[in-house]
């Protein structure tokens, strides 16, 4: 499975793309996968605050719902309108058009880098 | 739970789907195709063409003897016997309480010889059940699944494709009927039945002439519209038709009754059959619940296992045992077990969408029907 190096991952299949204490936040390739065609996106309001590893959305699918955690304890300063309003992005380019919302990270947690998330997947 | 590993069985066109890319999920202890690409698109092509699913999993029994009729009537809900050769009948098997322990489809082959089709993950229980039910028959019981594989072409074109690579007359198969016949130089029992709510045909073949059959079909469909299709679409295929799942909404603590299908039993048959007193004494009392269809104009599915809700007082009055987006009506669909007296369409509900109250109303099943 191809994910890209320069992300960082949390075990709960997001990604996060940081810049500063910027991050752009979407779930993996590996996770749309599992979640089938994605049919609605719940994302966190911006201006919302959120702590890391707390449900801040949902992604629901033909088969199924999963929560989103939020990856960081941060402010949530903008989200992917594209992707709520055609979720299949998700399913398309999960790590790209389908990235979910950003938001600023009051602190840098531990995270898994491409290749120990890839191992975490079972390195396909 | 890694599907592909070891643990679970494979089907004779496990390879064929790797193949493809698919996707495979456990099912039943079998590694099965979930999707192969995007199970909406395998959704709407069974709708508006022909979808092709591999059910090798299935269970396969069948019963010969001259009192092989006579055996099933005991054992089963309904009245086998007067099946004419080549039909088909939907019907269940339960047990001494009414409980159903599987729901099947039963053809006669011949005069003296039936196949009874078990959910896979029923096999045994159906298999035991009946080696234990025949007994006083001059009939017998032979789990036949390692014999057969199957096969089903699904949607609005299947005819046109089946045709085209077997030698019987397709236009002459009824609904709910089956026939011998050779499809690209195998020999199969060709029957008119499915479980997606299309028109559409399943294919009894030998496990070793799968792979012939599939790539027969994939061939003469696929110019068409024919799509591999996998667990995933079948699920909401059988959902929008208003099929009752085993495990969702059919299991051993519902009868027949609850599920809205009193129809497949006959309470009126000679010698009686395994939980006739039970399903006799549910009938003439009346069920407490019954399985309804509920549509949502929001966009959070309701999903197996959600309470049901009276809108006014927040008071659960029932459970829902399957829903799902819609991929061919665009809003969720849901079936559910309410208490009568709420089971009206039009009737005005709630389902608890992990902890919000979402406004359903209740509707006639199907949901969806087609124009056939």
């Amino acid at each position: 499975m191809n994910v890209p190096a320069q992300l960082r991952f949390t075990a709960e299949h997001e990604w996060l793309d940081i810049e500063g204490d910027c991050a752009t936040v979407g779930i993996t390739a590996f996770a749309a996968e599992a979640l089938g065609d994605v049919v609605y996106v719940d994302l966190p309001a911006v201006g919302s605050s959120v702590a890391a590893g707390e449900a801040c959305g949902e992604i629901e699918s033909t088969k199924s719902v999963s929560e989103l955690y939020a990856p960081a304890d941060g402010d949530v300063v903008e989200v992917n309108q594209a992707v709520v309003d055609d979720p299949g992005l998700l399913n398309l380019d999960p790590f790209g058009k389908g990235w979910l919302f950003r938001m600023r990270v009051a602190n840098i947690p531990a995270l898994h880098d491409a290749a120990a998330y890839k191992s975490l997947t079972g390195g396909e | 739970m890694n599907p592909s590993g070891h643990s679970w069985r494979r089907t004779p066109l496990h390879d064929v789907h790797a193949a493809l890319g698919a996707s495979f999920t456990g099912f039943a202890g079998w590694s099965m195709p979930v999707r192969y690409s995007s199970e909406i698109a395998e959704h709407k092509a069974v709708r508006s063409a022909a979808g092709l699913f591999d059910l090798c999993h299935m269970g396969e029994l069948e019963l010969t003897g001259r009192e092989a009729g006579a055996a099933l009537d005991f054992a089963l809900v309904g009245r086998p016997s007067k099946l004419g050769v080549g039909r088909a009948r939907y019907s269940m098997i339960c047990a001494e309480d009414g409980g159903i322990l599987d729901d099947l489809v039963v053809y006669r082959l011949a005069e003296e010889r039936f196949l009874v089709v078990a959910n896979a993950a029923n096999v045994l229980v159906v298999r035991d059940a009946l080696n234990e039910r025949v007994s006083g028959f001059d009939a017998e019981v032979r789990d036949a699944s390692d014999d057969w594989g199957l096969l089903a072409v699904q949607g609005p074109i299947s005819a046109a494709i089946v045709s085209e690579v077997t030698d019987l007359d397709v236009s002459a198969l009824r609904y709910y009927a089956i026939d011998e016949a050779v499809l690209a130089g195998a020999a199969v029992l060709l029957a008119r039945t499915g479980y997606t709510g299309e028109d559409g045909f399943e294919v009894y073949c030998r496990p070793e002439d799968a792979e012939t059959v599939w790539s027969a079909l994939i061939e003469a469909g696929t110019q068409r519209g024919l799509v591999p299709a996998g667990l995933a679409c079948r699920d909401t295929l059988r959902l929008e038709a208003g099929m009752p799942l085993y495990g969702q909404e059919l299991s051993r603590q519902v009868t027949p009754f609850e599920a809205g299908l009193g129809r497949v039993v006959a309470l009126d048959k000679d010698g009686g059959f395994v939980g006739d007193a039970a399903l006799a004494a549910r009938h003439n009392a009346g069920t407490r619940q019954t399985l309804v269809g509920l549509v949502s104009a929001g966009r959070r599915s309701p999903r197996a296992g959600y309470p049901v809700l009276d809108p006014s007082t927040g008071m659960r009055i029932g459970r829902v045992t399957s829903g799902a987006p819609s991929p061919t009506l665009g809003h969720p669909i849901a079936m559910a077990y309410v208490a009568v007296g709420r089971d009206e369409p039009g009737t005005r509900l709630a389902i608890d969408i992990r902890g919000a109250a979402e406004d359903v109303e209740v509707v006639a099943l199907p949901f969806y029907r087609c124009s056939r």
